[in-house]
């Protein structure tokens, strides 16, 4: 499953290098902690007013479980329904196969422009570049993605890409970008800007290109969840639609969207319902689009319905509850896990669509805390599923000659052995005691040597008590 | 691609390991008293910042008229099926039938009917069925009076997929589900209102 | 009661004190206390830095050692959640149902500390005397890895003398982690930077915890600011008398 070409990674360090940078910003640390905590808020609000979220949740988890052990029958269910309906459907294997398909579709409308709801399957496959180098220029038509788009940074997050930059920062994009100078950083005119701006867009570009939060097996219909209308827009107004969609995305029957429709909206904007939500199947007589295509991609993702633990991964609804709720991505932000897919899911989903060889440092960029496990809607285990990929890690470079000469390595072996035995256990215990002395000042260790002093140089360590607990119970003992 | 996925199948399958999970079903309908769930209703959709109110049916078209003063719109589009009795004097109604999309851009608002409402979150769903038309005119225009029966209102979100299943036809109808409003929440993640649907949106009750 | 004492290996040569404690309370219960002197390690700290393989013979080890007791108790969340949760993951990654099936009858006689006294004895009032304000850090692990609830809060409320103030986002990570506070040295520092703050605001003596690990991270970076605000664990407390 080695992917180096891969199209997800971008020439990105090492999470721990990324994430280094970015906690010494304080403006980038002053925004995502203000935004993740007004997020966290909403959430757990709109969370608490449901007395039956926990059944949700596990029924969110069923119907995924359900998906992912028929996957094939659904799929070819979805085929049938959708082309029943007017619409063509076609499999891309990889990020490759899909942007090749919408490339040629796209070039036989003679569009040499399209406009974009906000998808990020289509960013894992790098589809505006792959359209770029065919000549066709994609506009982002979301206010985030437009803001990224017109500041040529990368997103920081999967369903606010801006979300580490601050109105006054947004402003002087816009001032510049659209020519405003008198713009305020009142949000609500920058969105007037955003409004003016795409309008002449919505109303003559011939060709959309959308992501697709479900599909319905049962009906063929798809469904786009989103805020602003910009996915309207693109649903409605052009001739020409081309929807790529993740092969995991769909739902068996219709009537599971009264499900996901309750868990995606207060998941993820923490709102009841998200302002527009469009479903529709195939082309519609006289409304919308004439000509619809779908899709359907796995770029990596058969590899991970694969594996008994790292399976569950694919349940994802990609709401963000995680992200939002994450101490680590709070202080890190999105850029430092080099992937559009960042915080926790990041962290296990993108070593597994590239392989843990090449995104090796993202299963340790958690603490464990288990935030992201309590809030997601679909109830994948992340915390679990990391371990899981962190023993996937260890054991590929286990198979490498340089782990002979690896300290870690080295250690973590010497320990096991150590532990063990009981006796080889104590003796290290008191070797431990003994060896401390010249490191130790007033009952705590402020310089250590060796591993030890990873930790001592940013706080102190306590010194090894003289009298372990089992030497005390057996003086006990004795003494009885 | 299908025989990948078909082995990737059979190869993750946790087998004896995979936890189950079970809990109490989730709640499919909401069985209250009916003047709660409508007064739940307006009081959903007032908290996406629309304004709602409350008419009979046959107090429409002066509830429209009035309101249509406040909100200063003199051009409204309308769906080619909207029965005249909503109509009022006074302003100028257009009704589509395949309306050039600048028309539609161009005039001062939209008034529809929906299909369904949902109480618990607020929200109006439009399936281009009865009164609703195409969604290019509930779109465009930024200024959006919507007229809601009462009897069309369902208590939770689960109702309304079940309820729209039954009038499910072949081939199906899009549906937009429009909850307050266009908003977005790009901005230091506060929902702000205006985007590109309408910016405005007004509801009536029909009792 | 026979309770088997699963001090853990860091309790155990970092801070016996705790030990201690545990062994002096439940005493003072009413119960007896075995040490099963066997005992090293859970393999915790391996499994979960993806050391599996190493971490496997640990597991078996553990499992042996422990399986004849009716009430295992440990003052440590984490490694209580590694027995209760990680042990069935382990035995599913290694396909072995024999050790699955052990380690399910094994896992529901597997106590944290607090838990046990408040859930297994229903006992909130331990005969503490404690006169200092103190503050409360729920760590992740006993929070939302075991989910403790509140059962260390009402050990604390009914401690004679002490002022408890609560901790603001006391549920936070304070970013210890394991060797994640290694690896991230920088991130779990940012993490502690916060945790540091809304303790030292609660002007608290002492900050209680139910896992030394996350003890020893805050309280590092106590004593490295000479802050003067100690760490001790929830059972240290619980076995302070007049
Ligand atoms: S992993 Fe869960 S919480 Fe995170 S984005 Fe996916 S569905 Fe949401």
């Amino acid at each position: 499953m080695k992917k180096p070409e891969s199209v997800i990674i971008e020439l990105a360090p090492r999470f721990e290098v990324g994430a280094k940078a970015a906690v010494q910003n304080t403006q980038l640390r002053r925004n995502m902690g203000k935004a993740t905590q007004t997020i966290r808020g909403k959430r757990a609000g709109v969370v608490d007013e449901l007395a039956d979220w926990e059944s949700l949740r596990v029924a969110g988890q069923h119907i995924k479980d359900d998906v992912m052990q028929h996957l094939d029958t659904y799929l070819i269910q979805l085929e049938a329904t959708v082309t029943q309906s007017g619409g063509h459907v076609h499999w891309a294997k990889d990020a490759h196969e899909a942007n090749e398909i919408v490339t040629r579709l796209i070039k036989a409308t003679g569009s040499t422009e399209i406009i974009k709801v906000k998808s990020l399957t289509t960013d894992e496959i790098r589809l505006n570049e792959a359209l770029e180098l065919a000549g066709i220029t994609a506009i982002e038509t979301d206010l985030a993605e437009l803001i990224i788009q017109l500041a040529h940074e990368k997103s920081s997050h999967i369903l606010v890409p801006a979300i580490h930059k601050n109105r006054s920062e947004i402003r002087a994009l816009f001032q510049k970008s659209m020519n405003l100078p008198d713009l305020t950083d009142e949000p609500k005119e920058l969105a007037a800007a955003a409004r003016q701006f795409l309008r002449d867009k919505f109303m003559s570009v011939r060709v959309a290109t959308s992501g697709a939060n479900f599909a319905i097996a049962e009906t063929g219909s798809v469904c786009v969840v989103e805020s602003e209308g910009n996915g309207r827009m693109c649903l409605t107004m052009p001739e020409v639609l081309i929807t790529v969609m993740g092969i995991e995305k769909i739902l068996p029957r219709w009537q599971d969207l009264g499900v996901f429709m309750q868990l995606l909206p207060r998941s993820s904007t923490g709102e009841r319902m998200n302002p527009y939500t469009s479903i529709w199947t195939g082309v519609h007589a006289d409304d919308g689009p004439q000509e619809f295509h779908l899709v359907l991609l796995d770029n990596g993702r058969s590899d991970v319905l694969a594996d008994a633990v790292g399976r569950q991964t694919l349940h994802c609804i990609r709401c963000s509850a995680c992200i939002n709720v994450c101490p680590v991505y709070e202080r890190t932000g999105g850029h430092a896990y080099g992937s559009v897919y960042p915080g926790p899911i990041g962290a296990i989903l993108t070593p597994q669509l590239v392989g843990t060889a090449h995104a090796d440092s993202l299963p340790y960029a958690s603490s464990l805390c288990g935030a992201c496990y309590d809030v997601c809607p679909v109830r994948i285990n992340i915390p679990e599923v990391l371990v899981h990929l962190r023993g996937k890690v260890v054991a590929e470079k286990q198979t490498q000659p340089q782990s002979w000469f690896d300290g870690e390595n080295l250690g973590m072996k010497a320990m096991a052995t150590t532990f063990a035995h009981r006796t080889t256990y104590e003796l290290a215990q008191h070797a431990g005691q003994l060896a401390q002395w010249p490191f130790v000042h007033d009952g705590y260790i402020e310089n250590g040597p060796g591993p030890l002093g990873k930790w001592t140089a940013m706080r102190d360590f306590p010194a090894i008590p003289a009298q372990s607990f089992r030497d005390w119970w057996r003086e006990r003992q004795r003494d009885e | 691609m299908l025989a990948k996925i078909r082995t990737a199948i059979n190869t993750g399958d946790r087998g004896d390991f995979h936890e189950a999970h079970t809990s109490a079903p989730y709640i499919t309908n909401d069985d209250g008293n009916v003047a709660v769930r409508i007064e739940l209703f307006a009081h959903r959709v007032a908290e996406y910042k629309a304004w709602v109110g409350h008419c009979t049916a046959a107090g429409i078209a002066q509830a429209v008229a009035e309101r249509l003063v406040i909100r200063g719109k003199k051009r409204m589009v309308i769906p080619s099926d909207l029965p005249d009795s909503w109509l009022s004097p006074g302003v100028e109604y257009i009704r589509d039938s395949q309306l050039d999309r600048t028309v539609i851009a161009g005039m001062d608002g939209v008034l529809s009917g929906a299909a369904l409402g949902i109480a618990q979150t607020g929200t109006i769903v439009l399936d281009g069925g009865r009164f609703q038309g195409r969604r290019m005119i509930s779109l465009l225009p930024d200024y959006h009076l919507c007229i809601i029966r009462a009897q069309d209102i369902v208590g939770v979100v689960p109702e309304a997929f079940a309820q729209l299943a039954t009038t499910m036809q072949i081939p199906m109808q899009p549906y937009t589900f429009i909850s307050g409003p266009s908003a977005t929440s790009d901005i230091e993640l506060n929902r702000v209102e205006g985007v590109h649907g309408p910016r405005t949106l007004d509801v009536f009750i029909v009792e | 009661m026979q309770v088997a004492l699963f001090i853990t290996c860091f309790n155990d040569t970092l801070f016996p004190n705790t030990g201690k404690a545990v062994v002096s309370i439940v005493e003072r219960l009413g119960h007896q206390v075995i040490f099963p002197e066997e005992q090293t390690c859970c393999g915790q700290m391996h499994f979960n830095t993806g050391y599996q393989a190493e971490a496997m013979p640990l597991i078996r080890r553990f499992v042996e050692i422990f399986s004849q007791y009716e009430a295992i108790v440990s003052p440590s969340a984490s490694c209580v959640g590694m027995v209760r949760d990680m042990y069935r993951f382990a035995a599913e990654v290694h396909h072995d149902t024999k050790l699955a099936n052990e380690v399910a009858l094994l896992a529901e006689r597997v106590y944290e500390f607090s838990e046990f006294i408040v859930n297994r004895l229903g006992i909130q009032d331990v005969g503490a005397y404690y006169p200092h304000r103190v503050t409360y850090h729920p760590t992740c692990h006993s929070l939302r890895g075991i989910k403790v609830g509140d059962a260390p809060e009402q050990l604390l409320r009914a401690v004679r003398g002490i002022d408890y103030v609560p901790l603001t986002q006391s549920n936070e990570c304070c970013g210890f982690g394991g060797t994640f506070a290694v690896k991230n040295a920088d991130t779990s520092m940012a993490m502690l930077g916060d945790k540091i703050r809304h303790i030292l605001d609660t002007r608290a003596e002492v900050c209680v915890a139910a896992d030394n690990s996350c003890l020893m991270h805050i309280g590092g970076a106590l004593h490295r600011q000479r802050s003067g605000v100690r760490i001790a664990h929830l059972a240290e407390i619980l076995a302070a008398q007049e």
